[in-house]
């Protein structure tokens, strides 16, 4: 205690002067002032990236869409907050973000001593090497002695001592705060090697001058379970960035599209989907979530479902062509599994 | 409060000359500014213990034991990712302290020079050191650093066509790789020898000072100790039979290995800073050198000195008096300066403070340190500065 408070006197920075103290009741929060505040990448194209209209786009982009349209049944009321992989937890824990939705792992450190909480994993990522074809590399085991770009503070940069460590090999990082500093760095030379998840190495390539240069590295070297995360103690607002996760879900599970979506409310006697889509007479579901009962309905009508998510920022309709692999449901060979909506 | 009591009963007399008292009056205005400034602390202090608690974040020193796990580019003393975060830190401080003290040495150098140059009577000199002060006194410092850093990346070739220069040094986008010096045994004997030439050129310098000021003969010094502090190295390191070799750097798959390696981060940080603080500390030289009457000057010449002796001996000795005071705050800067070192990669205090903060989440304890070690070096800086000062201080006999 006598620390923090020495260490208090003398840092007033950062959470200090944050009069917008981290609020237990954030859904109550969000409702008052209208939209949803939302931490992102400042730019990782397919993830969450300006257009060239200066709207946000993204994978994690519509994720932050898809609250605010549970919530609001209206995808726009929302806000972006660009962050920096360093800027990232503090903004959410001093409340300046109410939520981040910024391919951020999920790791044991991050959910306790950083006070967050994670639950769904959107997106089942992991660690990958970009090279120079030049190089004529062919695994990430002849790496010994290369120069590696990486970004700081990420979990990418453990993993990458740990690894060349396990496997004694010898590399030089050299380490940026910025993403963008990254990309121009390893443009211009400066490095042999770019690590980071294998998602975003797909999305840097495409920034490249000659992305047909490049290559990536078939190691994975480790779990990156990406997912939105909420300052911990705060249950109700946890239950609704989860349960906005499950239920784009559960309505590809069940078909339900962005286009099919009114007729099947319209027409289904499934009685599992009616209660999904809030058709079915007297369900508390909704409201037990402190949100309306025809919030997984709001969500898909705004965005579509997982699928269509997937395919349109970062899947086989965006540039960026990513195999759904383990990110695949679960019926379909991959992990992604919804609990029951009931 | 405590005033407003015993002020209760007095008559209203007494209460305007009490309100006239110079004396009470600047005591109350003190007490007040006490007053807001304990409230203001303490209001920072109390909200960000609540929220610290609120956001159920650990907080304490107790992290900076703990295994960094991270791996740093460029490290001064032996460090690896099974170091603590304590020595990562100090990693950090020591590559500040690098760039800040190489950078001062070089920013002083040259502003000296340049400020010198500007009150030539060369036009060409005069106008050629104008222009650089003009042009790097009004580049933000930033800008200065990615120009070098990106300039380094652009021009030199990749590690695969490094430029070959003399004695086995290699120059390419990824720094100077030079020979890197092997000492064997008995090579300690060399710097003892270079600690005592160093003694015995201090005094052999005293004892000509003392004969000329005794007898006006003069005696060729400076000539002297750099035979002594060369010489006798040299000579002790050819009797001792040449105890060094070298590490040569030589071509691996990727980079060269082996040797030593100055990167491109620490080059274009040392630059930018030594020429950007350079132009500053040139107008500050130029107005110390102007501010020394030219009557001085004058006097000088009258009694047949000869103009590189004026300058050295009665000029600038006079304008030190004047430049000294704001050249510590220019080495102030070029230390601070040295934080925007993360925009280009360098392993400094900020950057690996930054890393440090992002993986164990302690924002307050890191920005806590990284301000404790500004202001210590800061004011040891100054306290030095000022240390010199008083002796060049003007002495009244």
């Amino acid at each position: 205690m006598k620390k923090t408070l020495l260490s208090a006197i003398i840092g007033t920075a950062a959470i200090g002067l944050g009069a917008t103290a981290a609020s237990a009741a954030t859904l109550d929060d969000v409702k008052a002032k209208g939209f949803v505040q939302c931490g992102v990448n400042t730019g990782l194209a397919g993830f969450a990236a300006p257009d060239s209209a200066g709207n946000w786009t993204g994978f994690d982009v519509d994720y932050c869409r898809a609250i605010a349209a549970a919530i609001f049944a209206d995808p726009t009321k929302v806000k972006f907050t660009p962050t920096t992989a360093k800027e990232r937890f503090p903004a959410l824990q001093s409340g300046e973000v109410d939520v981040l939705a910024r391919n951020t792992t999920w790791t044991l450190n991050r959910d306790t001593a950083l006070g967050l909480d994670f639950r769904p994993i959107n997106y089942y990522d992991g660690q990958g090497f970009m090279v120079r074809k030049s190089l004529n590399v062919a695994s990430a085991l002849e790496l010994s002695g290369a120069a590696v770009c990486v970004q700081a503070g990420t979990t990418t940069e453990l993993n990458l001592a740990d690894y060349f460590k396990a496997n004694n090999l010898q590399y030089n990082p050299v380490v940026f705060e910025k993403l963008e500093e990254v990309n121009a760095a390893y443009d211009a030379g400066r490095c042999d090697v770019y690590t980071t998840d294998a998602s975003g190495l797909y999305s840097l390539r495409l920034t490249l001058k000659n992305p047909d240069e490049h290559m990536i590295l078939p190691e994975i070297i480790s779990k990156e379970p990406l997912g939105p995360a909420v300052r911990q103690g705060d249950d109700q607002w946890f239950d609704v960035v989860s349960w906005t996760h499950f239920a784009l879900i559960q309505a590809e599970e069940f078909g339900i599209t962005q286009a099919n979506v009114d007729e099947i409310k319209a027409s289904t006697t499934n009685p599992d989907v009616k209660r999904f889509l809030g058709a079915e007479a007297d369900s508390k579901l909704g409201t037990d979530l402190g949100l309306s009962n025809d919030w997984a309905y709001n969500i898909i009508k705004a965005l579509g479902n997982y699928g269509e998510v997937f395919d349109r920022n970062i899947g086989e309709g965006s540039p960026l062509k990513i195999q759904r692999g383990l990110n695949a449901l679960w019926t379909k060979g991959g992990i992604q599994y919804a609990p029951p909506v009931r | 409060m405590a005033i407003q009591s015993t002020n209760a009963p007095v008559s209203s007399w007494n209460m305007r000359s009490l309100i006239y008292d110079p004396k009470f009056r600047s005591y109350f205005f003190q007490a007040i500014t006490i007053l807001l400034l304990v409230a203001i602390v303490w209001w920072i202090a109390d909200n960000t213990i609540e929220n610290l608690q609120r956001s159920n974040t650990a907080s304490g020193f107790q992290f900076l034991s703990s295994r960094a796990g991270f791996d740093i580019g460029q490290s001064l003393i032996g460090y690896s990712s099974d170091a603590t975060y304590g020595r990562a830190l100090l990693v950090g401080l020591l590559n500040t302290l690098l760039v800040a003290v190489t950078g001062i040495i070089t920013a002083t150098i040259i502003g000296f020079v340049v400020g010198i140059g500007r009150l030539s009577h060369n036009w060409l000199i005069a106008k050629l050191c104008t222009v650089y002060v003009e042009v790097f006194r009004n580049i933000p410092p930033l800008l200065v650093i990615f120009f070098w850093y990106s300039g380094v990346l652009a021009v030199l070739p990749q590690p695969r066509e490094s430029l070959a220069l003399p004695f086995s040094m290699f120059l390419n986008n990824r720094g100077l790789a030079f020979p890197k010096p092997i000492f064997g045994d008995g090579f300690w004997l060399v710097s003892v020898a270079l600690l005592i030439g160093i003694v015995a050129a201090m005094f052999v310098t005293r004892w000509a000072h003392q004969r000329q000021d005794r007898t006006g003969q003069q005696f060729p010094s400076i000539w002297a100790s750099i035979a002594l502090i060369l010489g006798l190295p040299a000579l002790t390191f050819l009797a001792i039979g040449s105890p060094l070799t070298f590490d040569y750097p030589v071509a691996g798959r990727f980079n060269l290995t082996g040797g030593s390696v100055i990167g491109p981060e620490f080059a274009s940080l040392y630059l930018a800073l030594s020429f950007y603080t350079a132009a500053f500390i040139a107008e500050i030289v130029r107005a110390g050198i102007l501010g020394v009457s030219k009557g001085q000057t004058e006097a000088s010449a009258a009694l047949g000195l000869k103009p590189a002796k004026i300058t050295r001996l009665v000029v600038v000795p006079q304008a030190m008096r004047i430049i000294i005071p704001p050249l510590t705050s220019q080495y102030l800067n070029l230390t601070k300066n040295s934080s925007l070192a993360i925009a280009i990669g360098f392993a400094d205090l900020v950057a690996v403070g930054g890393t440090i903060l992002n993986q164990t989440g302690q924002a307050i304890e890191v920005v806590a340190i990284w301000m404790i070690v500004y202001l210590s070096l800061s004011i040891l800086t100054s306290i030095f500065m000022n240390w010199f000062n008083a002796r060049m201080a003007l002495v009244e006999r």
